[in-house]
């Protein structure tokens, strides 16, 4: 394949450019956008794009979105391209979720778990009406209850559900994690990898295959075992202090998926347990992740690889949104000299077969 | 530990010395100027300065006994992790290490290999060396005070691992030098 | 909740807990707020930086299921900055986001707090009302979600 430089076209992206950020801007008679209204209020696609980007950071989240008009890959791939661009200062201290600063708790296989159901700001049971009332700028919103918060510890499911031995238990490694950041990615990728890249992977990749497991391909019934979602704090260790501090919290979603599992030669029946922890309030994305991961998990528990979401180099190679928008869009880069060659070739074919 | 700061225009500093690097590598054997750092013992302005551009939290650096001196400040400034010889990527020595007790890269990764920042006594007198290869249109010399006696013999082991080896700075006071892997040396 | 103790992380075991619970604390104020604060207390000694503030970041990590093994998560912002008063204090500061004022002023707070003849003060005048700030932003998103915990009824089973 061979590409030729091909020069001119400056001053038609010149003004493409132009006509793009009078485009952003819009009406100029309707008020401009300001980043902080949209980390305000657009969070969720701040919390989608911070994800995505694989980039804490609010402000830079909203920024993005606001130079994207909104698109959300393109505003991640914006976060991807500025992280190149800052040194990195350390690895934070693995977050302890267990200690979260609930804001949303539910569990769909207990009742009564220890410390309760909490629903916290949900679109669930909501009608899904359109409420015209948002057409009014300036309408009020009413105050929110409060309710006095009794400090009941939130125990995870496993943490409950794990003392008899039904549910796999966490296997606690001292290993450095693999970054697919530094190393390419290679296989067979293990659990931390996977993991990491799930967490960067593009929701809507996710969704679909997550939904593709309970569909049968793949299937291994699944309970929404726990979502939590609040605060958590990040600590790290910097040398030159020789103690960890706290740098400040991270927003994230953890979702625990429990899945039934008929045992092994090697291991007796139980459940088992896929993992999603994301950036942000990102439950379906968190959701998905704990399905897909768990899927992934097929050969390690001895199950047949037949379905989509087993296959980790097809998960893995497709779920990245940025490197998938790359190679699609490059489509539409020239490809002139190709395109000659193909077209040359048909042609001697079709004349091939008239003679 | 007292500590004293790193360069003083962090960005412009950091971005001269690389380019002095740069050119250093690309023209082995020129001698490049430094600037912007004072230095804490024992390091020389230039030796600091190339720690200061080149090691990050993510090149874990081995330090010599001597180097070891300035082992709060490097760390405290550049993040670097202290490791042994053969896991790092960057070693910091004022006497020639045993260059084979570094990783030297793979066939596949030549890139993993480590660069030895080697303080020198002078750059400007003592032993003469001929240096030929990639970015030298004829031999050049260079003068070194500091180096062991069999230096052309050692190197030349590891120029011959090319595409693998170590690649070296030379820094003495405000100066430095490169010594590639590609390079190779002779006695003058 | 007592707001002497930073927000959830043990500080048992910790070689310098009261210096940690400092540090928590400026790292998630706001730079307006320190300062102005400290506008109300005398006046601070000159410093020297002797790194940054510089902006960079930090790989955050959780664990596979919660509690396995580690993986990368995710990076995000964070500022450091280190100074020197006058009076021979280094103060260090890492806090998330990419305000440099504010991680300069949490740096010279933590060297003021480490000077004997000043932690009262400070303390009292700066660190107390941000953590006061901090435990009611806290308890506020803790009463909300409370309100939205579910309490339950059993409907009684039909007998006849």
């Amino acid at each position: 394949m061979a590409y030729v430089a091909v020069k001119g076209g400056e001053q038609a992206i010149d003004n493409a450019h132009a006509w793009l950020a009078e485009e952003r801007r819009g009406d100029i008679a309707t008020p401009a956008l300001s980043v902080r209204q949209i980390e305000e209020q657009l969070g969720r696609s701040v919390d989608r794009v911070m994800a995505e980007g694989s980039l804490y950071d609010r402000e830079l989240a909203a920024l993005a979105i606001k130079q994207a008009q909104g698109d959300l890959i393109e505003a991640a791939f914006l976060l991807r391209a500025y992280r190149t661009t800052l040194p990195r200062f350390a690895h934070s201290v693995a977050v302890e979720t267990g200690t979260m600063r609930i804001e949303r708790r539910v569990s769909a296989i207990f009742k009564d778990l220890p410390g309760g159901q909490v629903l916290g700001p949900t679109y669930d049971y909501t009608h899904r009406l359109l409420d015209f009332s948002l057409l009014d700028d300036n309408a009020a919103v009413s105050e929110c209850a409060t309710a006095v918060a009794n400090s009941d510890v939130m125990p995870r499911v496993p943490d409950i559900l794990g003392d008899e031995g039904l549910l796999e238990a966490d296997v606690v490694s001292s290993r450095e994690p693999g970054d697919l950041t530094r190393e390419p990615l290679t296989f067979p990728a293990a659990r931390d990898v996977r993991l990491q890249a799930l967490a960067r992977g593009d929701e809507g990749f996710l969704l679909g295959l997550g939904y593709s497991t309970q569909r049968g391909y793949g299937g291994s019934h699944p309970f929404a075992g726990e979502i939590r979602m609040g605060e958590v704090s990040v600590e790290i260790e910097p040398a030159e202090l020789g103690f960890s501090i706290d740098i400040g919290d991270l927003i994230l979603t953890e979702c625990q998926m429990v899945n039934q599992f008929t045992g092994s030669k090697t291991v007796p029946p139980q459940f088992t347990r896929g993992y999603g922890l994301v950036f942000g309030f990102g439950e379906r994305k968190a959701m998905a992740m704990a399905l897909v991961d768990r899927a992934m998990r097929a050969s390690e528990l001895g199950e047949d690889v037949t379905a989509p979401a087993q296959n980790v180099e097809f998960v893995l190679y497709h779920s990245d949104n940025i490197e998938a928008t790359g190679f699609v869009e490059h489509l539409k880069l020239p490809h002139y000299v190709d395109f000659q060659s193909e077209l040359q070739n048909v042609r001697r074919m079709r004349q091939e077969a008239a003679e | 530990m007292t500590l004293t700061a790193g360069f003083a225009n962090p960005v412009a500093d950091a971005q001269s010395c690389f380019r002095a690097v740069l050119n250093a590598m690309a023209r082995p054997g020129r001698v490049h100027l430094v600037a912007g750092v004072t230095a804490p013992f024992p390091l020389c302005g230039a030796a600091a300065a190339v720690l200061l551009t080149l090691a990050d939290h993510e090149t874990p650096l081995w330090l010599d006994a001597d180097a070891e001196a300035a082992g709060g400040w490097i760390a405290f400034h550049t993040g670097a992790s202290i490791v042994t010889a053969d896991r790092s990527a960057f070693g910091m020595a004022l006497t020639l290490p045993d260059l084979t007790g570094f990783p030297n890269g793979t066939d596949e990764m030549p890139e993993t290999a480590a660069t030895i920042i080697l303080q020198v006594a002078s750059l400007e007198a003592g032993s003469r060396f001929v240096l030929a290869g990639p970015g030298l249109r004829v031999p050049a010399i260079l003068t070194v005070t500091g180096l062991p006696t069999d230096f052309a013999a050692i190197w030349q082991r590891n120029h011959g691992l090319f595409p693998r080896g170590i690649d070296l700075i030379l820094c003495s006071g405000g100066h430095l030098t490169a010594l590639p892997r590609s390079v190779s040396i002779k006695d003058a | 909740m007592n707001d002497s103790v930073p927000r959830d992380q043990p500080t048992i075991g910790h070689p310098w807990p009261a210096r940690r619970r400092w540090m928590s604390i400026l790292a998630r104020s706001t730079a307006e707020r320190i300062d102005a604060l400290l506008a109300g207390c005398r006046p601070v000694p000159a410093h020297t930086i002797l790194r940054g503030p510089e902006v960079g970041l930090v790989m955050t990590r959780g664990r596979a299921g919660g509690g396995g093994a580690a993986f990368n998560l995710g990076e995000m912002t964070v500022t450091r900055c280190t100074v020197r008063t006058e009076t021979g204090l280094a103060g260090h500061a890492y806090v998330a986001g990419r305000d440099t004022r504010r991680a300069e002023l949490a740096a010279l707070v933590d060297a003021l707090m480490q000077d004997p003849d000043r932690a009262a003060e400070i303390e009292a005048a700066v660190i107390a009302p941000l953590a006061q700030d901090q435990a009611r932003y806290t308890a506020e998103r803790a009463a909300k979600a409370a309100a939205t915990r579910v309490q339950f009824f059993a409907m009684q089973t039909m007998r006849t």
